[in-house]
Protein backbone atom coordinates (compact mmCIF):
# COMPACT_ATOMS: atom_id res chain seq x y z
CA UNK A 1 0.00 0.00 0.00
CA UNK A 2 1.18 3.56 -1.12
CA UNK A 3 0.20 5.41 1.92
CA UNK A 4 2.12 7.97 1.46
CA UNK A 5 -0.11 8.77 -1.85
CA UNK A 6 -3.37 8.42 -0.53
CA UNK A 7 -2.08 11.07 2.88
CA UNK A 8 -1.77 13.11 0.01
CA UNK A 9 -4.42 12.73 -2.10
CA UNK A 10 -6.67 12.81 0.65
CA UNK A 11 -5.46 15.95 2.52
CA UNK A 12 -5.38 18.25 -0.60
CA UNK A 13 -9.01 16.97 -1.28
CA UNK A 14 -9.67 18.17 2.15
CA UNK A 15 -7.49 21.62 1.81
CA UNK A 16 -9.70 22.46 -1.10
CA UNK A 17 -12.94 22.04 1.07
CA UNK A 18 -10.68 23.96 3.63
CA UNK A 19 -9.79 27.08 1.55
CA UNK A 20 -13.77 27.56 0.29
CA UNK A 21 -14.38 26.71 3.68
CA UNK A 22 -17.49 29.32 4.00
CA UNK A 23 -19.19 28.44 0.81
CA UNK A 24 -18.45 24.92 1.88
CA UNK A 25 -20.06 24.78 5.02
CA UNK A 26 -22.73 28.23 5.02
CA UNK A 27 -24.62 26.52 2.04
CA UNK A 28 -25.64 23.23 3.51
CA UNK A 29 -26.45 25.64 7.00
CA UNK A 30 -28.28 28.48 5.39
CA UNK A 31 -30.35 26.12 2.99
CA UNK A 32 -31.59 23.91 5.98
CA UNK A 33 -32.41 26.72 8.48
CA UNK A 34 -34.62 27.79 4.90
CA UNK A 35 -36.23 24.38 5.10
CA UNK A 36 -37.11 24.43 8.59
CA UNK A 37 -38.25 28.26 8.71
CA UNK A 38 -40.39 27.39 5.35
CA UNK A 39 -41.70 23.91 6.53
CA UNK A 40 -40.95 23.53 9.97
CA UNK A 41 -42.38 26.21 11.41
CA UNK A 42 -44.32 27.85 9.00
CA UNK A 43 -45.81 24.48 7.22
CA UNK A 44 -45.18 22.57 9.73
CA UNK A 45 -47.20 24.37 11.91
CA UNK A 46 -50.39 23.50 10.33
CA UNK A 47 -49.49 19.96 9.65
CA UNK A 48 -50.65 17.37 12.00
CA UNK A 49 -47.94 15.07 13.41
CA UNK A 50 -46.66 11.73 11.30
CA UNK A 51 -46.76 8.53 13.17
CA UNK A 52 -46.57 10.72 16.67
CA UNK A 53 -43.32 12.70 15.53
CA UNK A 54 -44.14 16.58 14.58
CA UNK A 55 -43.32 17.52 11.34
CA UNK A 56 -40.65 19.94 12.03
CA UNK A 57 -39.03 16.69 13.91
CA UNK A 58 -39.97 14.17 10.77
CA UNK A 59 -38.75 15.74 8.29
CA UNK A 60 -34.88 16.14 9.92
CA UNK A 61 -33.26 13.09 8.80
CA UNK A 62 -34.95 13.53 5.50
CA UNK A 63 -32.93 17.14 5.03
CA UNK A 64 -29.98 15.76 6.49
CA UNK A 65 -30.13 12.97 3.68
CA UNK A 66 -30.78 15.52 0.66
CA UNK A 67 -27.67 17.45 2.11
CA UNK A 68 -25.92 14.30 2.13
CA UNK A 69 -26.53 12.97 -1.03
CA UNK A 70 -26.07 16.21 -3.45
CA UNK A 71 -23.14 16.97 -1.46
CA UNK A 72 -21.51 13.23 -1.62
CA UNK A 73 -21.78 13.38 -5.55
CA UNK A 74 -20.70 17.06 -6.26
CA UNK A 75 -17.24 16.57 -3.99
CA UNK A 76 -16.30 13.26 -4.75
CA UNK A 77 -17.35 13.90 -8.90
CA UNK A 78 -16.19 17.46 -9.05
CA UNK A 79 -12.83 15.96 -7.01
CA UNK A 80 -11.83 13.60 -9.97
CA UNK A 81 -13.63 15.39 -12.91
CA UNK A 82 -11.39 18.87 -12.32
CA UNK A 83 -7.76 16.74 -12.79
CA UNK A 84 -9.32 15.29 -15.98
CA UNK A 85 -10.58 18.77 -16.81
CA UNK A 86 -7.01 20.11 -16.26
CA UNK A 87 -4.75 17.69 -17.78
CA UNK A 88 -3.14 17.38 -13.37
CA UNK A 89 -4.41 13.88 -13.82
CA UNK A 90 -1.45 12.71 -15.67
CA UNK A 91 0.69 12.92 -12.60
CA UNK A 92 -2.16 10.54 -10.74
CA UNK A 93 -1.83 8.10 -13.78
CA UNK A 94 1.79 7.89 -13.63
CA UNK A 95 2.71 7.63 -10.11
CA UNK A 96 3.18 4.06 -8.00
CA UNK A 97 -0.07 4.03 -6.85
CA UNK A 98 -3.29 1.29 -7.54
CA UNK A 99 -6.60 1.99 -8.37
CA UNK A 100 -8.10 0.91 -4.72
CA UNK A 101 -5.29 3.81 -3.12
CA UNK A 102 -6.75 6.61 -5.76
CA UNK A 103 -10.41 5.46 -4.45
CA UNK A 104 -9.44 5.87 -0.81
CA UNK A 105 -7.26 9.15 -1.37
CA UNK A 106 -10.65 10.91 -3.42
CA UNK A 107 -14.01 8.68 -2.25
CA UNK A 108 -12.41 9.25 1.51
CA UNK A 109 -12.35 12.87 1.39
CA UNK A 110 -15.55 13.23 -0.51
CA UNK A 111 -17.16 11.07 2.14
CA UNK A 112 -15.46 12.62 5.00
CA UNK A 113 -16.47 16.06 3.78
CA UNK A 114 -19.91 15.03 3.41
CA UNK A 115 -19.73 13.43 7.05
CA UNK A 116 -18.71 16.43 8.56
CA UNK A 117 -21.86 19.04 6.54
CA UNK A 118 -24.51 15.86 7.82
CA UNK A 119 -23.09 16.05 11.64
CA UNK A 120 -23.41 20.22 10.70
CA UNK A 121 -27.18 20.22 9.51
CA UNK A 122 -28.00 17.85 12.33
CA UNK A 123 -26.16 20.74 15.27
CA UNK A 124 -28.39 22.98 12.72
CA UNK A 125 -31.55 21.41 13.66
CA UNK A 126 -31.26 21.09 17.38
CA UNK A 127 -31.38 24.77 17.12
CA UNK A 128 -34.88 24.20 15.78
CA UNK A 129 -36.61 21.12 17.07
CA UNK A 130 -35.75 19.31 20.23
CA UNK A 131 -33.75 15.99 18.18
CA UNK A 132 -33.68 12.57 20.26
CA UNK A 133 -31.92 9.95 18.60
CA UNK A 134 -33.03 6.25 19.46
CA UNK A 135 -30.33 4.50 17.92
CA UNK A 136 -27.19 6.83 17.43
CA UNK A 137 -24.76 3.78 16.37
CA UNK A 138 -27.37 3.01 13.52
CA UNK A 139 -27.77 6.94 12.81
CA UNK A 140 -24.07 7.01 12.76
CA UNK A 141 -24.15 3.84 10.68
CA UNK A 142 -26.30 5.01 8.07
CA UNK A 143 -24.60 7.92 7.82
CA UNK A 144 -21.67 6.76 7.16
CA UNK A 145 -22.81 3.82 4.75
CA UNK A 146 -24.51 6.72 3.02
CA UNK A 147 -21.63 9.37 2.27
CA UNK A 148 -19.29 6.67 1.02
CA UNK A 149 -21.44 4.55 -1.54
CA UNK A 150 -22.63 8.34 -2.50
CA UNK A 151 -19.37 9.81 -2.98
CA UNK A 152 -18.12 6.40 -4.67
CA UNK A 153 -21.19 7.07 -7.02
CA UNK A 154 -20.07 10.94 -7.55
CA UNK A 155 -16.37 9.68 -7.81
CA UNK A 156 -18.39 7.30 -10.89
CA UNK A 157 -19.77 10.36 -12.13
CA UNK A 158 -16.53 12.42 -12.47
CA UNK A 159 -14.66 9.43 -13.99
CA UNK A 160 -17.90 9.27 -16.99
CA UNK A 161 -18.32 12.74 -17.55
CA UNK A 162 -16.24 14.11 -20.19
CA UNK A 163 -17.82 17.65 -20.25
CA UNK A 164 -19.38 19.89 -17.39
CA UNK A 165 -22.67 19.24 -18.60
CA UNK A 166 -22.53 15.80 -18.07
CA UNK A 167 -21.12 15.80 -14.77
CA UNK A 168 -24.42 17.98 -13.77
CA UNK A 169 -27.01 15.93 -15.28
CA UNK A 170 -27.42 13.11 -13.33
CA UNK A 171 -27.34 14.93 -9.94
CA UNK A 172 -29.84 17.40 -11.21
CA UNK A 173 -31.65 14.85 -13.46
CA UNK A 174 -31.90 11.98 -11.45
CA UNK A 175 -31.02 12.31 -7.74
CA UNK A 176 -32.78 15.68 -6.74
CA UNK A 177 -35.96 13.88 -8.33
CA UNK A 178 -35.78 10.77 -6.38
CA UNK A 179 -34.73 12.84 -3.29
CA UNK A 180 -37.10 14.49 -3.00
CA UNK A 181 -40.10 11.95 -3.96
CA UNK A 182 -38.04 9.69 -1.81
CA UNK A 183 -40.19 10.67 1.29
CA UNK A 184 -37.51 13.38 2.87
CA UNK A 185 -41.18 15.97 3.59
CA UNK A 186 -43.61 12.92 3.84
CA UNK A 187 -44.49 9.58 5.04
CA UNK A 188 -44.90 6.91 1.89
CA UNK A 189 -48.03 5.98 3.84
CA UNK A 190 -49.34 9.57 2.92
CA UNK A 191 -49.43 8.54 -0.53
CA UNK A 192 -51.94 6.66 -2.81
CA UNK A 193 -51.84 2.91 -2.77
CA UNK A 194 -50.65 3.26 -6.68
CA UNK A 195 -48.12 5.88 -6.11
CA UNK A 196 -46.73 4.07 -2.84
CA UNK A 197 -46.07 1.04 -5.39
CA UNK A 198 -43.85 2.98 -7.81
CA UNK A 199 -41.97 4.86 -4.90
CA UNK A 200 -40.93 1.27 -3.72
CA UNK A 201 -38.87 1.59 -6.84
CA UNK A 202 -36.73 4.83 -5.08
CA UNK A 203 -33.57 3.19 -3.47
CA UNK A 204 -33.56 6.73 -1.47
CA UNK A 205 -36.35 5.78 0.23
CA UNK A 206 -34.92 3.07 1.67
CA UNK A 207 -32.43 5.15 2.59
CA UNK A 208 -34.48 7.77 3.85
CA UNK A 209 -36.53 5.37 5.94
CA UNK A 210 -33.87 3.61 7.41
CA UNK A 211 -32.11 6.78 8.52
CA UNK A 212 -35.48 7.53 10.06
CA UNK A 213 -36.13 4.89 11.95
CA UNK A 214 -33.12 5.12 13.89
CA UNK A 215 -34.31 8.76 15.07
CA UNK A 216 -37.73 7.80 15.76
CA UNK A 217 -38.05 4.44 15.33
CA UNK A 218 -40.87 4.60 12.77
CA UNK A 219 -40.32 3.93 8.80
CA UNK A 220 -41.66 3.12 5.93
CA UNK A 221 -39.63 -0.08 5.28
CA UNK A 222 -38.08 -2.59 7.57
CA UNK A 223 -34.71 -1.27 8.86
CA UNK A 224 -33.56 -4.49 7.55
CA UNK A 225 -34.41 -4.19 3.53
CA UNK A 226 -32.82 -0.73 4.13
CA UNK A 227 -29.40 -1.94 5.50
CA UNK A 228 -29.73 -4.12 2.64
CA UNK A 229 -30.91 -1.81 -0.45
CA UNK A 230 -27.74 0.30 0.68
CA UNK A 231 -25.11 -2.42 0.91
CA UNK A 232 -26.43 -3.06 -2.41
CA UNK A 233 -25.90 -0.18 -3.71
CA UNK A 234 -22.47 0.12 -2.73
CA UNK A 235 -21.56 -3.05 -3.81
CA UNK A 236 -23.16 -2.15 -7.14
CA UNK A 237 -21.00 1.23 -7.24
CA UNK A 238 -17.80 -0.76 -6.25
CA UNK A 239 -17.88 -3.46 -9.22
CA UNK A 240 -18.70 -0.44 -11.58
CA UNK A 241 -15.92 1.20 -10.77
CA UNK A 242 -13.79 -1.74 -10.17
CA UNK A 243 -14.91 -2.43 -13.97
CA UNK A 244 -14.48 1.13 -15.40
CA UNK A 245 -10.61 0.95 -13.68
CA UNK A 246 -9.95 -3.08 -15.29
CA UNK A 247 -10.85 -1.74 -18.76
CA UNK A 248 -9.78 1.71 -18.84
CA UNK A 249 -13.45 2.99 -19.89
CA UNK A 250 -13.10 6.52 -19.73
CA UNK A 251 -9.90 6.55 -17.67
CA UNK A 252 -7.11 5.68 -19.38
CA UNK A 253 -6.29 6.37 -24.00
CA UNK B 1 26.08 0.21 -21.30
CA UNK B 2 22.86 -1.74 -19.56
CA UNK B 3 19.31 -0.88 -20.46
CA UNK B 4 17.47 0.76 -18.06
CA UNK B 5 14.22 1.26 -20.19
CA UNK B 6 13.62 -1.18 -22.91
CA UNK B 7 10.90 -1.20 -25.50
CA UNK B 8 10.19 -3.94 -27.64
CA UNK B 9 7.49 -4.56 -30.57
CA UNK B 10 5.57 -1.13 -29.12
CA UNK B 11 2.21 0.08 -30.87
CA UNK B 12 -0.40 1.99 -30.26
CA UNK B 13 -3.75 2.87 -32.05
CA UNK B 14 -5.69 5.52 -30.71
CA UNK B 15 -9.68 4.82 -29.94
CA UNK B 16 -10.12 6.94 -33.14
CA UNK B 17 -8.07 3.91 -34.73
CA UNK B 18 -4.88 6.33 -35.33
CA UNK B 19 -2.02 4.43 -35.12
CA UNK B 20 0.48 7.08 -33.67
CA UNK B 21 3.16 4.26 -33.03
CA UNK B 22 3.69 0.99 -35.24
CA UNK B 23 6.18 -1.28 -33.99
CA UNK B 24 8.62 0.62 -32.16
CA UNK B 25 11.76 -0.80 -30.22
CA UNK B 26 14.50 1.05 -28.36
CA UNK B 27 16.71 0.43 -25.30
CA UNK B 28 17.33 3.40 -23.38
CA UNK B 29 20.84 3.19 -22.14
CA UNK B 30 21.42 3.42 -18.11
CA UNK B 31 22.68 7.31 -17.36
CA UNK B 32 22.21 8.08 -20.85
CA UNK B 33 20.93 11.45 -22.33
CA UNK B 34 18.39 10.72 -25.10
CA UNK B 35 16.93 13.18 -27.65
CA UNK B 36 13.38 12.18 -29.10
CA UNK B 37 13.15 14.22 -32.53
CA UNK B 38 10.44 14.34 -34.65
CA UNK B 39 7.71 16.72 -36.07
CA UNK B 40 4.89 18.00 -34.75
CA UNK B 41 2.47 14.38 -34.57
CA UNK B 42 5.36 11.61 -34.75
CA UNK B 43 4.32 10.22 -31.71
CA UNK B 44 6.88 11.57 -28.91
CA UNK B 45 4.11 12.44 -26.85
CA UNK B 46 2.75 9.17 -26.57
CA UNK B 47 5.52 6.98 -26.39
CA UNK B 48 6.67 8.72 -23.50
CA UNK B 49 2.98 8.56 -22.40
CA UNK B 50 3.36 5.01 -22.74
CA UNK B 51 6.45 4.14 -20.78
CA UNK B 52 5.11 6.85 -17.55
CA UNK B 53 2.04 4.67 -17.32
CA UNK B 54 -0.14 7.51 -18.56
CA UNK B 55 -1.56 5.88 -22.10
CA UNK B 56 -1.82 2.23 -22.35
CA UNK B 57 -0.08 0.51 -25.36
CA UNK B 58 -2.13 -1.41 -27.54
CA UNK B 59 0.91 -4.35 -28.35
CA UNK B 60 4.21 -4.67 -26.92
CA UNK B 61 6.03 -4.11 -23.69
CA UNK B 62 8.12 -1.40 -21.88
CA UNK B 63 10.38 -2.91 -19.30
CA UNK B 64 12.05 -0.23 -17.02
CA UNK B 65 14.59 -1.39 -14.92
CA UNK B 66 14.11 -5.19 -15.70
CA UNK B 67 10.68 -4.55 -14.33
CA UNK B 68 7.72 -4.64 -16.86
CA UNK B 69 6.23 -1.21 -16.93
CA UNK B 70 2.12 -2.91 -16.79
CA UNK B 71 2.60 -5.97 -14.24
CA UNK B 72 5.25 -4.25 -12.56
CA UNK B 73 4.00 -0.55 -12.12
CA UNK B 74 4.63 0.19 -8.68
CA UNK B 75 8.58 -0.27 -9.56
CA UNK B 76 8.88 1.06 -12.79
CA UNK B 77 6.85 4.01 -11.28
CA UNK B 78 8.63 5.18 -8.90
CA UNK B 79 11.75 5.51 -10.79
CA UNK B 80 10.40 7.58 -12.97
CA UNK B 81 9.90 11.22 -12.89
CA UNK B 82 7.85 13.09 -16.00
CA UNK B 83 7.77 16.86 -17.30
CA UNK B 84 4.66 16.81 -19.43
CA UNK B 85 4.32 18.73 -22.54
CA UNK B 86 1.90 20.94 -21.67
CA UNK B 87 1.68 23.41 -18.40
CA UNK B 88 -0.66 21.19 -16.60
CA UNK B 89 -1.25 22.46 -13.21
CA UNK B 90 -3.87 23.11 -10.48
CA UNK B 91 -4.96 26.53 -10.18
CA UNK B 92 -4.89 27.57 -6.40
CA UNK B 93 -2.74 25.15 -4.98
CA UNK B 94 0.85 27.16 -4.10
CA UNK B 95 4.31 25.85 -5.42
CA UNK B 96 5.76 24.42 -2.10
CA UNK B 97 1.98 22.02 -1.52
CA UNK B 98 1.85 21.11 -5.22
CA UNK B 99 5.37 20.10 -5.27
CA UNK B 100 5.10 18.29 -1.55
CA UNK B 101 1.93 16.65 -3.32
CA UNK B 102 3.99 15.16 -5.87
CA UNK B 103 6.59 13.70 -3.70
CA UNK B 104 3.32 11.82 -1.11
CA UNK B 105 2.20 10.74 -4.84
CA UNK B 106 5.22 8.39 -5.05
CA UNK B 107 5.37 7.19 -2.12
CA UNK B 108 7.70 9.40 -0.67
CA UNK B 109 8.00 10.30 3.02
CA UNK B 110 8.09 14.19 3.08
CA UNK B 111 11.73 15.58 3.19
CA UNK B 112 11.27 19.56 3.69
CA UNK B 113 15.13 19.93 3.21
CA UNK B 114 15.30 17.89 -0.11
CA UNK B 115 12.52 20.11 -1.39
CA UNK B 116 13.64 23.32 -0.09
CA UNK B 117 16.59 22.98 -2.23
CA UNK B 118 15.58 21.60 -4.82
CA UNK B 119 13.16 24.62 -5.40
CA UNK B 120 16.25 26.94 -4.79
CA UNK B 121 18.01 25.06 -7.41
CA UNK B 122 14.78 25.97 -10.13
CA UNK B 123 14.91 29.91 -8.65
CA UNK B 124 11.83 28.95 -7.34
CA UNK B 125 12.16 29.15 -3.33
CA UNK B 126 10.99 32.80 -3.13
CA UNK B 127 7.74 31.86 -4.90
CA UNK B 128 7.31 29.03 -2.81
CA UNK B 129 3.70 30.79 -1.07
CA UNK B 130 2.72 31.55 -4.47
CA UNK B 131 -0.46 30.23 -6.05
CA UNK B 132 0.09 28.32 -9.69
CA UNK B 133 -2.29 30.63 -11.45
CA UNK B 134 -0.16 33.68 -10.35
CA UNK B 135 3.08 32.29 -11.73
CA UNK B 136 4.52 33.14 -15.58
CA UNK B 137 4.75 30.55 -17.87
CA UNK B 138 8.37 29.85 -17.86
CA UNK B 139 8.08 29.70 -13.80
CA UNK B 140 5.16 27.16 -14.15
CA UNK B 141 7.52 25.13 -16.58
CA UNK B 142 10.19 24.94 -13.32
CA UNK B 143 7.11 23.87 -11.50
CA UNK B 144 6.45 21.16 -12.84
CA UNK B 145 10.32 20.56 -13.49
CA UNK B 146 10.34 20.50 -9.39
CA UNK B 147 7.27 18.47 -9.45
CA UNK B 148 9.13 15.38 -11.90
CA UNK B 149 12.54 15.74 -9.20
CA UNK B 150 10.05 15.34 -6.03
CA UNK B 151 10.51 12.01 -5.79
CA UNK B 152 14.12 11.87 -6.58
CA UNK B 153 13.74 9.75 -9.80
CA UNK B 154 16.27 7.73 -11.20
CA UNK B 155 14.79 8.31 -14.72
CA UNK B 156 13.81 11.58 -15.85
CA UNK B 157 11.52 12.19 -18.91
CA UNK B 158 11.34 15.72 -21.02
CA UNK B 159 8.63 16.65 -23.13
CA UNK B 160 9.38 19.39 -24.96
CA UNK B 161 10.70 21.47 -22.16
CA UNK B 162 11.95 24.44 -24.18
CA UNK B 163 8.85 25.04 -26.44
CA UNK B 164 7.80 28.67 -25.04
CA UNK B 165 11.22 29.29 -22.24
CA UNK B 166 13.28 32.00 -22.51
CA UNK B 167 16.93 31.85 -23.26
CA UNK B 168 17.65 32.53 -19.46
CA UNK B 169 15.82 28.95 -18.10
CA UNK B 170 16.86 27.29 -21.48
CA UNK B 171 20.58 27.64 -20.04
CA UNK B 172 19.53 26.84 -16.02
CA UNK B 173 17.72 23.92 -17.53
CA UNK B 174 20.71 22.18 -19.89
CA UNK B 175 22.62 23.18 -16.46
CA UNK B 176 20.40 21.03 -14.44
CA UNK B 177 20.05 18.42 -17.14
CA UNK B 178 23.86 17.85 -17.22
CA UNK B 179 24.06 17.96 -13.30
CA UNK B 180 21.56 15.08 -12.80
CA UNK B 181 23.69 13.29 -15.64
CA UNK B 182 26.31 13.77 -13.59
CA UNK B 183 24.51 12.41 -10.93
CA UNK B 184 23.16 8.85 -12.72
CA UNK B 185 19.91 10.26 -13.77
CA UNK B 186 18.85 9.28 -17.13
CA UNK B 187 17.19 11.65 -19.43
CA UNK B 188 14.99 11.21 -22.39
CA UNK B 189 13.84 14.77 -23.70
CA UNK B 190 11.96 15.35 -26.70
CA UNK B 191 12.68 18.28 -28.88
CA UNK B 192 11.71 19.72 -32.26
CA UNK B 193 14.88 21.73 -32.69
CA UNK B 194 18.22 19.84 -33.58
CA UNK B 195 20.20 22.50 -32.41
CA UNK B 196 18.97 21.36 -28.51
CA UNK B 197 19.56 18.02 -29.47
CA UNK B 198 22.80 18.52 -30.84
CA UNK B 199 24.23 20.58 -27.61
CA UNK B 200 22.95 18.38 -25.01
CA UNK B 201 22.06 14.75 -26.01
CA UNK B 202 24.44 11.93 -26.49
CA UNK B 203 22.10 9.73 -28.27
CA UNK B 204 19.31 10.61 -30.87
CA UNK B 205 16.31 8.85 -31.95
CA UNK B 206 14.30 10.36 -34.88
CA UNK B 207 10.32 9.33 -35.05
CA UNK B 208 8.15 10.39 -37.83
CA UNK B 209 4.93 9.07 -38.21
CA UNK B 210 4.78 6.67 -35.59
CA UNK B 211 8.26 5.06 -36.46
CA UNK B 212 11.47 5.44 -34.97
CA UNK B 213 13.61 5.68 -38.16
CA UNK B 214 16.65 5.79 -36.66
CA UNK B 215 18.61 5.77 -33.07
CA UNK B 216 22.53 6.57 -32.81
CA UNK B 217 25.30 8.03 -31.10
CA UNK B 218 25.21 11.75 -32.16
CA UNK B 219 28.71 11.59 -33.46
CA UNK B 220 28.33 8.93 -35.12
CA UNK B 221 25.28 9.67 -36.81
CA UNK B 222 26.51 12.86 -37.96
CA UNK B 223 29.50 11.06 -39.73
CA UNK B 224 27.36 8.54 -40.99
CA UNK B 225 24.86 10.13 -42.00
CA UNK B 226 27.16 13.86 -43.01
CA UNK B 227 27.26 14.21 -46.35
CA UNK B 228 30.61 16.39 -47.50
CA UNK B 229 30.06 18.89 -50.26
CA UNK B 230 33.22 20.06 -51.92
CA UNK B 231 32.72 23.32 -53.46
CA UNK B 232 34.85 24.55 -56.41
CA UNK B 233 34.73 28.01 -57.40
CA UNK B 234 36.04 29.08 -60.85
CA UNK B 235 38.13 31.72 -62.17
CA UNK B 236 36.33 31.80 -65.16
CA UNK B 237 32.66 30.84 -65.74
CA UNK B 238 32.26 27.91 -67.60
CA UNK B 239 29.05 27.71 -70.11
CA UNK B 240 28.68 23.99 -68.84
CA UNK B 241 29.60 20.59 -67.52
CA UNK B 242 32.54 19.40 -69.54
CA UNK B 243 31.39 15.76 -70.79
CA UNK B 244 34.57 14.40 -69.52
CA UNK B 245 33.47 15.35 -66.37
CA UNK B 246 29.86 13.55 -66.59
CA UNK B 247 30.91 10.51 -64.45
CA UNK B 248 31.34 12.36 -61.56
CA UNK B 249 28.42 13.70 -59.57
CA UNK B 250 28.99 17.17 -60.29
CA UNK B 251 26.87 20.05 -60.23
CA UNK B 252 27.78 23.55 -62.18
CA UNK B 253 25.61 26.76 -60.85
CA UNK B 254 23.57 28.62 -62.72
CA UNK B 255 26.23 31.46 -63.61
CA UNK B 256 28.61 28.67 -63.80
CA UNK B 257 31.22 29.81 -61.73
CA UNK B 258 30.67 27.40 -58.60
CA UNK B 259 31.30 23.34 -59.31
CA UNK B 260 29.42 21.35 -56.53
CA UNK B 261 31.10 17.70 -55.58
CA UNK B 262 28.90 15.80 -53.30
CA UNK B 263 30.64 12.59 -51.91
CA UNK B 264 30.07 10.18 -48.84
CA UNK B 265 32.51 10.40 -46.18
CA UNK B 266 32.31 6.89 -45.15
CA UNK B 267 33.33 5.46 -48.39
CA UNK B 268 36.86 4.38 -48.88
CA UNK B 269 37.55 6.30 -51.83
CA UNK B 270 36.68 9.85 -52.14
CA UNK B 271 37.39 10.19 -55.52
CA UNK B 272 38.69 13.53 -55.38
CA UNK B 273 41.72 13.33 -56.52
CA UNK B 274 40.93 11.88 -59.77
CA UNK B 275 38.09 14.29 -59.94
CA UNK B 276 40.26 17.22 -59.73
CA UNK B 277 42.83 16.01 -62.09
CA UNK B 278 39.52 15.88 -64.75
CA UNK B 279 38.83 19.30 -64.25
CA UNK B 280 42.16 20.73 -64.57
CA UNK B 281 42.45 18.74 -67.53
CA UNK B 282 39.13 19.74 -68.43
CA UNK B 283 40.82 23.42 -68.87
CA UNK B 284 38.85 24.91 -66.20
CA UNK B 285 40.92 26.88 -63.85
CA UNK B 286 40.37 26.78 -59.67
CA UNK B 287 39.85 29.95 -57.83
CA UNK B 288 38.99 28.32 -54.41
CA UNK B 289 37.93 25.40 -52.70
CA UNK B 290 35.65 25.06 -49.92
CA UNK B 291 34.14 22.11 -47.78
CA UNK B 292 31.05 21.80 -45.93
CA UNK B 293 29.56 19.59 -43.92
CA UNK B 294 25.66 18.33 -43.43
CA UNK B 295 24.62 19.46 -39.94
CA UNK B 296 22.18 17.37 -37.84
CA UNK B 297 19.31 19.51 -39.39
CA UNK B 298 20.06 18.45 -43.12
CA UNK B 299 20.28 15.13 -41.80
CA UNK B 300 16.57 14.98 -39.95
CA UNK B 301 15.16 17.19 -42.23
CA UNK B 302 16.08 14.25 -44.92
CA UNK B 303 14.82 11.84 -42.85
CA UNK B 304 11.95 13.11 -42.07
CA UNK B 305 10.80 14.53 -45.36
CA UNK B 306 11.66 10.85 -47.32
CA UNK B 307 9.59 9.38 -45.33
CA UNK B 308 6.72 11.64 -45.17
CA UNK B 309 6.31 12.08 -48.89
CA UNK B 310 7.76 9.78 -50.88
CA UNK B 311 6.19 10.26 -53.82
CA UNK B 312 7.24 14.65 -54.03
CA UNK B 313 10.46 13.39 -52.91
CA UNK B 314 10.70 11.49 -56.32
CA UNK B 315 9.07 14.20 -58.19
CA UNK B 316 11.77 16.69 -56.83
CA UNK B 317 14.64 14.28 -57.83
CA UNK B 318 13.13 14.34 -61.28
CA UNK B 319 13.20 18.25 -61.46
CA UNK B 320 16.44 18.28 -60.69
CA UNK B 321 17.62 15.67 -63.18
CA UNK B 322 15.82 17.17 -66.07
CA UNK B 323 17.31 20.39 -64.93
CA UNK B 324 20.73 19.27 -65.18
CA UNK B 325 19.69 17.73 -68.51
CA UNK B 326 18.59 20.88 -69.54
CA UNK B 327 21.94 22.65 -68.88
CA UNK B 328 24.20 20.37 -70.35
N1 LIG C 1 -6.04 10.82 -27.44
C1 LIG C 1 -5.79 10.73 -28.74
N2 LIG C 1 -6.72 10.23 -29.57
C2 LIG C 1 -6.48 10.13 -30.90
N3 LIG C 1 -5.33 10.48 -31.49
C3 LIG C 1 -4.36 10.97 -30.71
C4 LIG C 1 -4.54 11.12 -29.29
N4 LIG C 1 -3.41 11.64 -28.79
C5 LIG C 1 -2.57 11.81 -29.82
N5 LIG C 1 -3.13 11.41 -30.97
C6 LIG C 1 -2.52 11.44 -32.31
O1 LIG C 1 -1.35 10.66 -32.29
C7 LIG C 1 -0.33 11.28 -33.03
C8 LIG C 1 0.91 11.41 -32.20
O2 LIG C 1 0.68 12.35 -31.19
P1 LIG C 1 1.79 12.77 -30.15
O3 LIG C 1 1.19 13.72 -29.20
O4 LIG C 1 2.41 11.56 -29.61
O5 LIG C 1 2.82 13.53 -31.11
P2 LIG C 1 4.12 14.33 -30.73
O6 LIG C 1 5.24 13.70 -31.47
O7 LIG C 1 4.26 14.45 -29.28
O8 LIG C 1 3.79 15.74 -31.38
P3 LIG C 1 4.18 17.20 -30.89
O9 LIG C 1 5.56 17.44 -31.36
O10 LIG C 1 3.21 18.06 -31.60
O11 LIG C 1 4.03 17.24 -29.41
C9 LIG C 1 -0.89 12.60 -33.52
O12 LIG C 1 -1.27 12.45 -34.87
C10 LIG C 1 -2.09 12.83 -32.67
O13 LIG C 1 -3.09 13.49 -33.40
MG1 LIG D 1 4.25 15.92 -27.97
Amino acid sequence: MNFQAIKVIFLQEMLRAWETLFQSLASPVISTCLYFIVFGSAIGSRIQSIDGVSYGLFIVPGLTMLSLLTQSIANASFGIFFPKFTGTIYEIHSAPISYLEIIIGYVGAAATKSLIIGCIILLTASFFVDLNIAHPVWMVTFLILTCISFSLFGFIIGLWANDFEKLQVIPLLVITPLVFLGGSFYSVSMLPPFWQTVTLFNPVVYLISGFRWSFFEVSDVSVGVSLTMILGFLVICIAIVGWMFKTGYRVKQ
Amino acid sequence: MSAIVSIKDLSKTYQSGFRALKNVDLDIADGEILALLGPNGAGKTTLISIICGIVSPSAGTVAVNGFDNVSDYRKTRALIGLVPQELTLGQFDTVWNTVRFSRGLFGKKSNDAYLEQLLKDLSLFDKKDNELRALSGGMKRRVLIAKALSHEPKILFLDEPTAGVDVELRKDMWNIVRRLRDSGVTIILTTHYIEEAEEIADRIGIISNGELLLVEDKQALMHNLGKKQLIVELKESAPGLPQSLAKYDLELSDDGEQLTYTYDTMSDSTGITDMLQAIQSAGLLLKDMQIKQSSLEDIFVDLVRVDKEPVDQKSVDKKQADLAEAKS
